[in-house]
């Protein structure tokens, strides 16, 4: 625990029991944290630890309810974002707030809230970014550009209002490993410039590799401050999680060869559906029966399009593109493939996998109410509800669901646990095919270990499973062979002995040949 | 300074079922500032437009002769509303309900037998169905706003039926009234209890077609479909259903209780066609439908406060000399109130200062 305090020079920022409360929930409870001018300081802890919320606080999008923040060693309120921005809070989101009809150029153009031409702006952003080793071009469509290339903009956007304190949400989630690389270089030059870093992340290799210390929070409460580099990636879980998380056990897959094909997609194109989705290209792919098959790519390179087109919420021109058990399925709904044996969990849960305002009971019915009809459903339509909250039950019980009432609406549980029923949902009628989007996106360590066994569980017990995710760790923790999707392509599986970070890296950035229609400009 | 509406992040459920009742009471409030302006005595003026319509038996067969028409419209709008499918343009399914139930005792008139009656409800609710369909074709079809067509399609129900009273179906015996001939006795909607008052089966219909929309809401596979449709249109297509199918489903619900509606009105209260054959029923029932909560069982009790609205103003306009504008303006409060409670139960108010104010105020801390 090396927490300095005041002895040396004044801290640029400090903030002393700080406080957030949503209803009866302490989302931050009396936050202690302090960063010097020129460190990178990390913010570790899980999904719903507080980060996103002491974050927010920072930036002035959210009031706290008691504690105080200094600036320089003077107290000051921070109302709104344009009152951090003054300050020299710089902050680049998760999730970006760009237009994709416009330029880069315009996109920045539009946070400034000055009246200076596009061309000086372009110009200035042009000279930063290549100062800064990330090539920009002002003048390219951000809907063209790849997510790497889109926070790049969110960065030069940052710097251009020369912030001392750059907070940086999650930075790495989107971009290949290569990519990732560069982002470090260009913040050690930050910190070299005296700049000072608040970098928000779950990944425990990174922060070791980069970070001067370190505040790791959990359930709203600081649990501890340490220098990263002095921990192990276990002992900054522990902390984190705090108790030891059960490693997945993957028992080795035999006889796979020789296993029917269960999912076969031939084949499969698609046209973008609008002017900045992703045409999916030619895709091929058989899953077998006993096999985990993990598909990795950063955000937008046509998962989202794939999931749709293979679930069946977007239907095939030729039937045999998507063959489920030997059946063609390419012009079934997604009520159709259900019935040939298949089951889907999409990439979002508020919204797409669950009805936010609907109970839990209700939910089970929205995916399950052609394949149980038998079980649910009486004359004329008429639910069963006895049976279906008999069934939501058993399932809440299987995958341990914790929740505040018998059968709370699904907007009522946490991330993990809602994830934890919606796939206990497709689990419980034992599925041929499982098909599953970010199955831990969001999701906090102990739900995601249980998540990822019982979905290898359920391969060796003869289903076939397709796990669509951007979490490289996930993906090599369970998968049996990796292909990679860029730009709505789909690469070669590579099995996962053979299977190194840095080959999947470079698949992920377009180097495959045939693939490099737009390669990144990585390294 | 600026106003703005944050979400709560919970609704009380204690002012949810209020919601109605404080609705009511600010509407009356409202209505006594309203009458004291308009120089009458407010307490006379509520007691004769809420309390005097409820102390005859006569009155009360009244009352649910206004509430059936409403409560059959409003019950069918539930469930459009509750899919999150806006039909705006019930007026029209009424008055094109009314118009094609109507083809048989007009053109028809020797034809006369105990069929009549069930070919004209048949036919009123295919009329209003038919005309509801018009909207979820655009909708389905070209993904136009189904707002704003529906609600054009009643000013052209309403001068169709205004064209055809003053002419192709004018009573030739009429003298040149604008109306069609009199429905003959096997056309005329029987009245429940002739000994005591005029009520028809329309209100029975009514009661029926609140029970069995409430059954399928709240009991059945298809009532689920709408909400989930209505609520998460996303996860609505993940469960396998179709979102344009709805569309057609909800609308020719309505469209056909409408047009059950229009008919039966015609048939049982009024017994021909006329250019004008309802005060408005078919946008009062909007009313009806949010204050009832979207509810088949609750709107019952709302249809049945709305139709003492059209029956006290009609009563206040004899006693205390009122315009039977006073009506409209009430219906109106009403909806304002319902809806603007409902806002807040769900969202609060903040009020934010410009922001190069705080800025200073940050500064000098």
């Amino acid at each position: 625990m090396g927490a300095l305090h005041g002895s040396e020079t004044v801290n640029l920022l400090e903030v002393r029991g700080l406080t957030k409360i949503f209803g009866a929930l302490k989302a931050c409870d009396a936050i202690d944290l302090t960063i010097a001018k020129g460190e990178i300081h990390a913010l570790l802890g899980e999904n719903g630890a507080g980060k996103s919320t002491l974050v927010k606080m920072l930036f002035g999008t959210l009031e706290p309810y008691s504690g105080e923040i200094l600036w320089n060693g003077q107290p000051v309120r921070i109302a709104n974002p344009h009152a951090a921005k003054k300050l020299g809070i710089g902050m680049v989101f998760q999730h970006f707030s760009l237009f994709e009809a416009l330029t880069a150029a315009e996109n920045i153009a539009l946070s400034l809230n000055e009246d200076t031409p596009i061309s000086t702006i372009a110009a200035k952003a042009k000279a930063l970014s290549y100062s800064y080793g990330l090539p920009l071009d002002p003048y390219s469509l951000v809907g063209d550009l790849s997510v790497g290339e889109r926070q790049r903009i969110e960065i030069i956007r940052c710097l251009l209002q020369t912030p001392e304190l750059i907070i940086l949400d999650e930075p790495t989630s989107v971009l290949t490993p290569q990519e990732a690389d560069k982002l470090f270089e260009t913040l050690e030059r930050l910190r070299s410039e005296g700049k000072s870093i608040l970098y928000i992340s779950h990944r425990l290799e990174e922060v070791k590799r980069m970070c001067d210390r370190a505040t790791v929070l959990r359930h709203g409460k600081v649990v501890g401050h340490c220098d990263p580099r002095k921990e192990t990636a276990a002992s900054l879980a522990r902390m984190m999680v705090g108790n030891e998380v059960k490693a997945v056990v993957r028992p080795p897959s035999e006889g796979i060869e020789k296993a029917s094909v269960l999912l076969e997609i031939r084949n499969l194109s698609r046209k973008p559906a609008t002017p900045f989705s992703i045409p999916l290209r030619d895709i091929k792919l058989d899953v077998r029966a006993g096999e985990v098959i993990g598909i990795a790519g950063v955000a937008g390179n046509g998962q989202g399009e794939f999931f749709e087109a293979v679930s069946g919420e977007a239907l095939q021109d030729d039937a045999g593109a998507i063959r489920i058990r030997g059946k063609d399925a390419g012009r079934l709904s997604i009520s159709g493939r259900r019935l040939l044996g298949a089951a889907f969990v999409p990439e979002e849960r508020l919204g797409h996998g669950a009805a936010p305002r609907m109970r839990l009971s209700e939910n089970l019915l929205l995916s399950r109410h052609t394949t149980d009809r038998k079980a649910f459903l009486g004359l004329a339509g008429l639910v069963h509800s006895g049976a279906v909250k008999f069934a939501a039950q058993r399932i809440i019980a299987a995958m341990d669901v914790r929740k505040s009432a018998v059968d709370p609406e699904a907007a009522a549980l946490s991330g993990g646990n809602l994830q934890k029923f919606i796939i206990g949902r497709e689990l419980d009628r034992q599925p041929a095919v499982m098909v599953v989007n970010q199955p831990t996106w969001g999701v906090d360590a102990g739900a995601a270990a249980r998540i990822r066994q019982a979905l290898i569980e359920l391969a060796r017990s003869g289903s076939a499973v397709l796990v669509i995710s951007q979490d490289l760790d996930e993906l090599f923790e369970i998968s049996d062979l990796i292909a990679v999707m860029h730009n709505g392509e789909l690469s070669k599986p590579l099995p996962r002995a053979e299977a190194t970070l840095e080959k999947v890296g470079l698949l992920m950035g377009g180097a495959e040949p045939g693939h490099a229609e737009r390669v990144l400009e990585v390294a | 300074m600026r106003i703005e509406l944050v979400k709560r992040p919970e609704q009380s459920r204690l002012f949810s079922a209020l919601s109605p009742f404080i609705a009511l009471g600010l509407t009356l409030i409202a209505g006594a500032i309203m009458f004291s302006l308009l120089g009458k005595n407010p307490v006379d003026a509520l007691y004769f437009y809420f309390v005097d319509p409820l102390r005859e038996v006569w009155s009360l067969h009244e009352l649910a002769i206004k509430a059936a028409p409403l409560i059959l419209i409003a019950v069918g709008l539930s469930v459009c509303y509750l899919s999150n499918n806006w039909n705006i343009g019930a007026e029209g399914q009424f008055t094109i309900g009314a118009i094609a139930g109507s083809i048989l005792p007009v053109l028809f008139p020797q034809f006369q037998n105990w069929a009549v009656l069930p070919l004209m409800l048949i036919m009123g609710m295919v009329g209003g169905a038919a005309y509801a369909s018009i909207p979820a074709f655009l909708k389905a079809r070209f993904n136009t706003n189904e707002i704003l067509t529906s609600l054009m399609l009643v000013y052209v129900a309403q001068l169709f039926l205004d064209w055809l009273v003053r002419g192709p179906w004018r009573n030739p015996e009429g003298m040149n009234f604008p109306e069609t001939r009199n429905f003959h006795e096997y056309a005329v909607l029987p009245e429940i209890w002739a000994a005591s008052g005029r009520a028809n089966w329309g209100f029975v219909f009514a009661l029926v077609a609140a029970v069995v929309l409430w059954f399928m809401l709240s009991r059945t596979l298809k009532g689920f479909e709408v909400k989930v449709l209505g609520q998460s249109p996303r996860a609505g297509k993940f469960a396998g259903f179709s979102a344009s199918k709805m569309v057609f489903f909800v609308f020719i619900v309505s469209g056909a209780l409408a047009g059950l509606a229009g008919i039966s009105e015609v048939s049982g209260a009024i017994g021909q066609l006329r250019p004008t054959i309802s005060p408005g029923y078919g946008f009062a029932a909007i009313i009806v439908a949010f204050l009832g909560r979207l509810n088949p069982l609750g709107i019952v009790a709302a249809g049945l406060v709305l139709a003492l609205s059209y029956l006290g103003g009609e009563a206040a306009q004899i006693s205390i000399g009122v315009s039977d504008k006073v009506v409209r303006a009430f219906q109106g409060m009403l909806l304002f109130f319902v809806l603007a409670c409902d806002t807040l139960i769900h969202y609060r108010i903040r009020f934010i200062g410009a922001p190069a104010k705080t800025w200073e105020a940050a500064q000098n801390v």
